[in-house]
């Protein structure tokens, strides 16, 4: 890991490796009053690297998130998603872009109730192109890495949280993403489940998977070899900008 | 894409199904009543076919200011005469009562009329008989009866045993023949027929033609209905009626079509409110189901994609009522022309326009709830989630 960061702090603006970038970041949302939740964000992610961003609720953290997700547009500044800068994109070139690369872990889970574990995480490659039979037997490849195996066939519903959880994971991971970003994903998780789905971030960032975890939790945050704060829409640190 | 069109049917299945049963109902209306209007008809035009749209009837006017209720009786001579007239038949009312022994009181008549009638009657009637035979050369001189089908119900008699007596004219006569319903000429379904001869010797009845049957050649029948009148009756032509009684069975379809007219109109109404119902269900689904909305985007769908979804699944909702609807006319229309004794036919333009319908109805109902579907913000949806 460490190897990987210096290896990229040595070129930090060739930009090749720079998987996602935010600059200048600030988003207004247009309610009155008008609420800041970001303000002038710099923030970016190697290829490899494995982030914790951490901060109280109302710290703009989801805010973040979705921009860095591409689901929503900032105010002002830039922001450059595995080489594309997204001001220049449509609606549509950006759901290209999240398919393509960008996978997401949510607190709720979000897996559809009426399918199986396999249906699923084949569902992270519903917009792709790829036909129904590749899908699935990517989902299985998927399922296997986070040890569900033996739930391929199970439906949503009948899955214990931390399994629902790995499910989530494996679907995100599916379309072989440039960076993965989980938002709480131990939100609904008890303890030992919470440090399952930890230790399973950390094994499949160390397979070479980019990963930002967004999270309140500063013990989580502060286990990941580089840690973010958040606070009133600001970065307060970045353990990050140390290495460059 | 049917696969995630079909989500949120397969996990809701009872709403599906709810919602679809009214767009069901509609088609299953509309197709019934145009099965049932098609089937009716098919039946009403075989019957025309057996009984001939070519006979024309010839009657007295009666009623006041119009004349004695009686024929010429060189009437039939005359209109026989007539080029295209194929064949003619006279009936005679005779004034005389029926009972079915000399004990029932006079005034207890049922009814029943007695009509002196050539024998060749059933013939041009395209009549039938029900037991025993109908009158003929010889039994026509004799103190014998044909009773029609109404008349023998009334009088008690199911059968021709050969030595069935009614007390008719005063007199004894024997019911040689029992007929089926006329169907063109019901008013002989209450009658007593008896021989020409017989009605003169034993009635004392004198034969005044009081309706004459005809069969013309069915490319004239235009023709010769508009000479009848003044060839039965040169002196007073305004006396005579003159009717086409096939006439009257159409007239009965056209009723019959302005009633399919009514359910068609009532089939539309329960359609357009399986429409609401359909649009109703969609705007739900997509409140309740924003998470997976915001997933969808998330996960690279397009607003398109999102939208064809929701179209999608309203479009197989509707297709689904459609097809069960077609289904459920079809089967409603075989049982009720299986009864009636109709062949089932549903014409194709019923079953391709109940499916088609019920498509561009689910499509009208699915277009809002599909476009507000696309129109929500990723974010939005995932954080009321």
């Amino acid at each position: 890991m460490t190897a990987v960061l210096s290896e990229n702090s040595s070129t930090p603006t060739s930009g090749r490796d720079i998987v996602l970038s935010l600059h200048g970041v600030t988003k207004e949302y247009p309610t009155t009053p008008p609420v800041r939740a970001l303000r002038g964000v710099d923030f970016s992610v190697t290829r490899g690297e494995l982030v914790g961003v951490v901060g109280p609720s109302g710290s703009g953290k989801s805010t973040l998130l979705h921009i860095m997700g591409t689901l929503d547009r900032p105010t002002a500044g830039e922001v450059t998603v595995a080489g594309y800068d997204i001001d220049d994109l449509s609606d549509r070139d950006l759901s290209a872009l999240r398919s393509r690369h960008i996978g997401f872990v949510f607190q709720q889970f979000h897996l559809l109730s009426g399918y199986t574990a396999l249906d699923n995480v084949a569902d992270g490659l519903l917009y792709t192109g790829l036909n129904l039979r590749t899908r699935r037997d990517m989902a299985e490849q998927a399922l296997r890495r986070v040890d569900l195996g033996h739930r391929l066939d199970h439906v949503a519903t009948k899955l214990s949280g931390g399994e629902r959880q790995r499910v989530a994971v494996a679907r995100a991971l599916v379309g072989t993403p440039s960076i993965v970003l989980a938002d709480e994903p131990t939100g609904n998780l008890d303890t030992e489940n919470s440090d399952a789905i930890v230790d399973l971030i950390r094994q499949i960032n160390e397979e070479g998977v980019t990963f930002v975890v967004i999270t309140h939790n500063r013990e989580i945050a502060g286990a990941f070899p580089r840690t973010a704060g958040l606070r009133d829409g600001r970065i307060e640190y970045d353990t990050g900008l140390s290495h460059e | 894409m049917l696969r995630t069109a079909s989500v949120g049917l397969r996990t809701r299945r009872l709403r599906a199904a709810l919602s679809a049963l009214g767009i069901m109902i509609g088609i299953a209306a509309m197709v019934g009543v145009l099965g049932l209007s098609e089937s009716s008809k098919s039946d009403l035009l075989a019957q025309l076919d057996r009984l001939g749209t070519n006979l024309l009837t010839v009657q007295a006017g009666t009623g006041i200011g119009i004349g004695s209720g009686e024929l010429p009786s060189e009437a039939a001579g005359m209109i026989s005469r007539i080029g295209p007239v194929e064949q003619t038949s006279t009936v005679s009312a005779v004034d005389a009562n029926v009972y079915k022994s000399d004990f029932i009181p006079e005034g207890q008549t049922g009814g029943i009329t007695v009509q002196a009638v050539d024998i060749n009657l059933l013939d041009t009637l395209a009549g039938r008989v029900a037991d025993g035979k109908f009158l003929d050369d010889a039994t026509a001189e004799y103190p014998t009866a044909v009773l029609g089908s109404v008349a023998a119900e009334r009088l008690g008699i199911r059968e021709v045993t050969g030595t069935q007596q009614i007390w008719l004219g005063e007199q004894w006569f024997t019911v040689v023949g029992l007929l089926d319903q006329f169907e063109l000429n019901p008013d002989l379904d209450r009658a007593a027929l008896v021989g020409m001869s017989a009605a003169e010797s034993y009635l004392n009845h004198e034969v005044v033609p009081s309706s004459i049957l005809i069969r013309v050649d069915p490319d004239f029948v235009d023709d010769v209905t508009s000479v009848l009148a003044a060839t039965a009756n040169p002196q007073n032509p305004e006396e005579v009626e003159v009717a086409r009684p096939s006439d009257a069975l159409e007239a009965k379809e056209a009723a019959d079509d302005a009633f399919t007219a009514l359910f068609l109109g009532l089939g539309a109404v329960a359609l357009l409110v399986g429409g609401v119902g359909i649009a109703n269900v969609m705007v739900i689904s997509v409140l309740e189901r924003r998470s997976e909305i915001g997933l969808r985007r998330a996960l690279g769908a397009t607003k398109r994609h999102v939208a064809v979804q929701f179209l999608g699944e309203a479009l197989l909702l509707s297709a689904v009522g459609g097809i069960g609807g077609v289904a459920l006319g079809w089967a409603v229309t075989g049982v009720y022309a299986n009864v009636r004794g109709w062949d089932t036919l549903i014409p194709p333009i019923a079953i391709i326009g109940g499916v088609v319908a019920a498509l561009l109805i689910g499509a009208v109902a699915g277009l809002y709830p599909a476009i507000r579907a696309a129109r929500m913000s990723p974010t939005e949806a995932l954080r009321t989630a």
